[in-house]
């Protein structure tokens, strides 16, 4: 009789200096399954993937693929006996048309030396075909969104004869209409035998498209559940070792005065039309999918991008912030929803991460004050409970909660009015979501007004006094207390499209 | 930043770890290791010849080395804000072109070396103002600048190198005098050294230039004017090639067209090999004076042994090469242990 199993992981372990990052893991991926791997940041997920597609080897333990022995020297051996990985981080050349990036490193030939593109494009829009999409195999890749992009690689993936494919992260910057045509492939994929292996942080996915779950924690496996005998607080509990009571912090329930005023604030088609305003001790939500204007709406606010008409009004005088440093100025913050690349100096030390915005304040006859800037550092660092080894520690070594409190520490030190916050839980483990949350209410409860941006819908309902939902550049409405539910921002979200069918 | 790293892993290591652990810690830094190289060097070279630990020998080195030390001052500045200047050679010929010539037809020396040190400052302004306000490339900017620089030097002086006889003695001391038997080049050079690697240690304004070189985008949104800081550094990178121009006017009494020929090449290898990086947000002035001693004193070494001139090139190119390569080894190692 055939084996159902596909993969078997025994006592895999893996030591790096000084952490175990491995501990004795073993978990069987079945045929045709798609399995998930959750836990925190640090939990030990990217070392288990890392070890099966062949990045690292394992310190001890085995695998076998199909009961045969599987010990990958390298990726490229991992792809040739079958395994697929998808990264959070696509690894495709945007210069290059979908079809060269489906075959690269492998194009077919003809004449002896010459690549024949023809035969190339044919075969990549066999299986384009396949998931019923009509991308024309020449297109080039940085002309797709984020999301075509994600089906080149799994394309990638298949045309190497794929069994098991791992998907990181998959969902991250997709719009729930993207993430349903990928459930969509991914449901299809299974029925042909490909077994899957997902790595998300976003539960209510995992339950709606996972058949079991492996948690891992502090480079353990806790258990491997199957979906239909568990529950998303258990999931959780095991996650972090202990239950999450109340996911949310209580709200707060009536609102200071205005500080900020939007008036008709328009941008092409970025954004038009947008008025609001912001209450001090609120959290004001924004909500919309991907696209509908959110980031963009507040990063002309915050002087960062051009806004073509309309008025702001801060504390009832008219003001436009031409860039960073005036926003700065009035105490106005924006939290990047790009921690790497627009909000940390990854090279630098958390201490000089920190005092970035307060240069002036640890400024004395011209020279940083030494004994002002640790003050300030420690300061910030005891209240967001950043865990670190010292202020000089490179903020590049630190884990994606701790890097994200920096950046919000950075912020803190401003003294903002109103904050920003632009998907400020993105990619971060649980327990410092939660930390992240309570401390945004506690900000709120001493009067600051808070704008949050969020792709998350329970994270938008959960933390919000007030929602504002967009699409396509337009406020579609406006959601109070009760009001906020999901049935209702989801409506709001495609009211205009709505309209036009 | 990394240099206060390491002043505490220094005490740290002092209290509690004994020598050992302590000289594995010095190690890491860079300075460290280069500032025992080049002792190392200096005791080998005094056993193969007893030319080379005398004072006559010590001081020419060391006024010879102080020209492309200025150089290398402003150029680690420029390579901690991710980016280089080409144009620093050419500008130092130009600004020594300008001040002999101004001479030439009547003008008071120390005037002219004033309206010479203005051009520095001016192309250093041009070049930051293409950079920093219109966000042309560095690379593109700098070697455009380099070669009207260069140009413009020919021009004044039609390609053959202006002498100035009859020049005041108070000028050709800043070159060429001494104070106390030292050279006031190298005194110049010291102080110069002294006062920026203070500064970019401890001053808000270069604090600024890490923030930019580690991540341009970051900076604009934290509030810091980016446009000016890169303008800055470009000012700050022509004046000192203009000052070197000038002193090294003084020095020879003779303006050269050619002068500071690749000196921006040998300026950024000496800045690598002290520890800047090229993808900007790291570097230290003390580094790089080591890079500048180091790569001043094989050659010296090629001289004093006797070895054709033609092998310093080579030399110092495999010099580079290693200093990168032992930063790849050490960052690749403390990548994967991470």
């Amino acid at each position: 009789m055939e084996d159902k199993v596909l993969l078997r992981i025994r006592n895999i372990t893996k030591i790096f200096p000084g952490v175990k990052a491995l501990d004795q893991v073993s978990l069987q991926v079945e045929v045709g399954e798609v399995h998930a791997l959750v836990g925190e940041n640090g939990a030990g997920k990217s070392t288990l993937v890392n070890i099966i597609s062949g990045v690292l080897r394992p310190d001890s333990g085995e695998m076998t693929l199909d009961q045969r022995k599987y010990a990958p020297a390298n990726p490229r051996e991992s792809q040739i006996l079958g395994i697929g990985f998808v990264h959070q981080e696509m690894a495709l050349c945007p210069h290059l048309s979908i079809a060269e990036n489906v075959f690269i490193g492998r194009l077919p030939r003809k004449l002896a030396a010459l690549a024949d593109f023809e035969k190339a494009r044919v075969e990549t829009g066999g299986l384009l075909k396949k998931f019923a999409t009509d991308l024309d195999p020449k297109t080039k890749v940085q002309e797709l969104t984020i999301a075509n992009q994600q089906i080149v690689e799994i394309i990638k993936a298949l045309s190497l004869d794929c069994r098991l494919l791992i998907l990181d992260e998959p969902t991250s910057s997709l719009t729930e209409a993207e993430t349903e045509n990928l459930f969509q492939i991914i449901t299809d994929l299974k029925s042909r035998g490909i077994s899957i292996l997902y790595i998300s942080h976003r539960l209510s996915e995992v339950f709606q498209i996972c058949d079991r779950i492996s948690v891992l924690r502090d480079g353990g496996l806790v258990k491997t559940l199957a979906v239909a005998d568990t529950s998303e607080d258990e999931v959780i509990s095991q996650m972090v070792g202990r239950s999450i009571e109340a996911f949310y912090p209580a709200k707060h329930p009536n609102a200071g005065e205005e500080i900020l005023r939007v008036e008709d604030l328009s941008c092409g088609k970025k954004f038009q039309h947008i008025s609001f305003s912001v209450r001090g001790g609120e959290i004001l939500g924004l909500s919309g999918l991907i696209g509908a204007g959110r980031s963009e709406v507040a990063r002309a606010l915050c002087g960062i991008d051009r806004y073509e008409k309309g008025q702001v009004y801060l504390d009832g005088k008219k003001i436009r912030f031409n860039n960073s440093y005036e926003a700065i100025q009035s105490k106005i913050a924006y939290l990047t929803e790009n921690r790497k690349t627009e909000g940390l100096f990854l090279k630098l030390a958390i201490k000089t991460n920190i005092v970035v915005t307060s240069l002036k304040t640890i400024t004395r006859r011209k020279l940083v004050d030494r004994g002002k800037e640790e003050s300030l550092t420690r300061k910030y660092i005891e209240i967001l409970r950043i865990k670190t080894a010292g202020l000089q520690q490179k903020v590049l070594n630190l884990s994606g909660g701790n890097q994200q409190k920096v950046m919000v520490a950075k912020w803190l030190a401003i003294n903002p009015v109103v904050l920003f916050m632009d998907e400020p839980t993105r990619g971060i483990d649980v327990g410092a979501k939660t930390e992240i949350h309570y401390l945004m209410r506690e900000l709120c409860n001493r009067g600051i007004g808070i704008v949050l941006i969020s792709s998350e819908l329970p994270e938008i309902i959960g933390m919000c006094d007030r929602v504002i939902v967009m699409n396509e550049g337009l406020k579609t409405g406006e959601l109070v207390g009760e009001e906020i539910t999901e049935e209702n921002i989801m409506r709001l979200a495609a009211a205009k499209k709505n309209k036009i069918a | 930043m990394d240099q206060n790293l390491g002043e505490q892993t220094i005490k740290r290591g002092l209290e509690k770890e004994g020598m050992l652990a302590f000289l594995g810690k010095a190690f890491a830094l860079r300075e460290f290791t280069l500032f025992v190289i080049i002792i190392l060097c200096s005791v080998v070279l005094s056993f193969f010849t007893p030319h080379f630990l005398t004072g006559a020998n010590i001081s020419t080195t060391a006024i010879g080395l102080a020209a492309d030390g200025i150089i290398a001052v402003g150029m680690t500045v420029a390579l901690v804000l991710g980016g280089f200047d080409l144009s620093v050679g050419s500008v130092m010929a130009l600004s020594g072109v300008v001040a002999g010539s101004l001479y030439l037809s009547g003008v008071n020396i120390w005037l002219a070396a004033f309206v010479a040190l203005v051009f520095g400052m001016l192309c250093g302004l041009i070049n930051g103002y293409f950079i920093g306000h219109v966000g042309l490339n560095p690379f593109i900017t700098t070697l455009g600048m380099m070669s009207i620089a260069r140009g413009a030097s020919y021009v004044l002086t039609q390609g053959s190198p202006l002498s100035l006889p009859g020049i005041a003695r108070s000028f050709k001391f800043i070159g060429g005098g001494r104070i106390l038997g030292f050279p006031v080049m190298v005194l110049i050079y010291v102080l110069i050294v002294i006062i920026m690697d203070f500064a970019l240690r401890r001053s808000t304004a270069l604090r600024q230039v890490f923030y930019v070189g580690s991540n341009e985008k970051a900076a604009s949104l934290s509030g810091i004017n980016v446009s000016k800081v890169k303008t800055g550094v470009f000012f700050l990178t022509g004046t000192l090639a203009a000052i070197t121009g000038i002193l090294t006017l003084s020095r020879f009494t003779v303006a050269a067209p050619n002068a500071g020929m690749s000196a921006e090449m040998r300026a950024i290898a000496a800045c690598v090999i002290g520890g800047a990086s090229l993808s900007g947000g790291e570097g230290t002035i003390i580094g790089s004076a080591l890079g500048v001693i180091l790569l001043a004193l094989v050659n010296n070494a090629l001289i004093l042994l006797n070895v054709s001139v033609y092998w310093q090139d080579l030399i110092t190119g495999m010099i580079l090469i290693s200093a990168v390569l032992l930063d790849f080894f050490t960052h690749r190692s403390s990548f994967l242990h991470k």
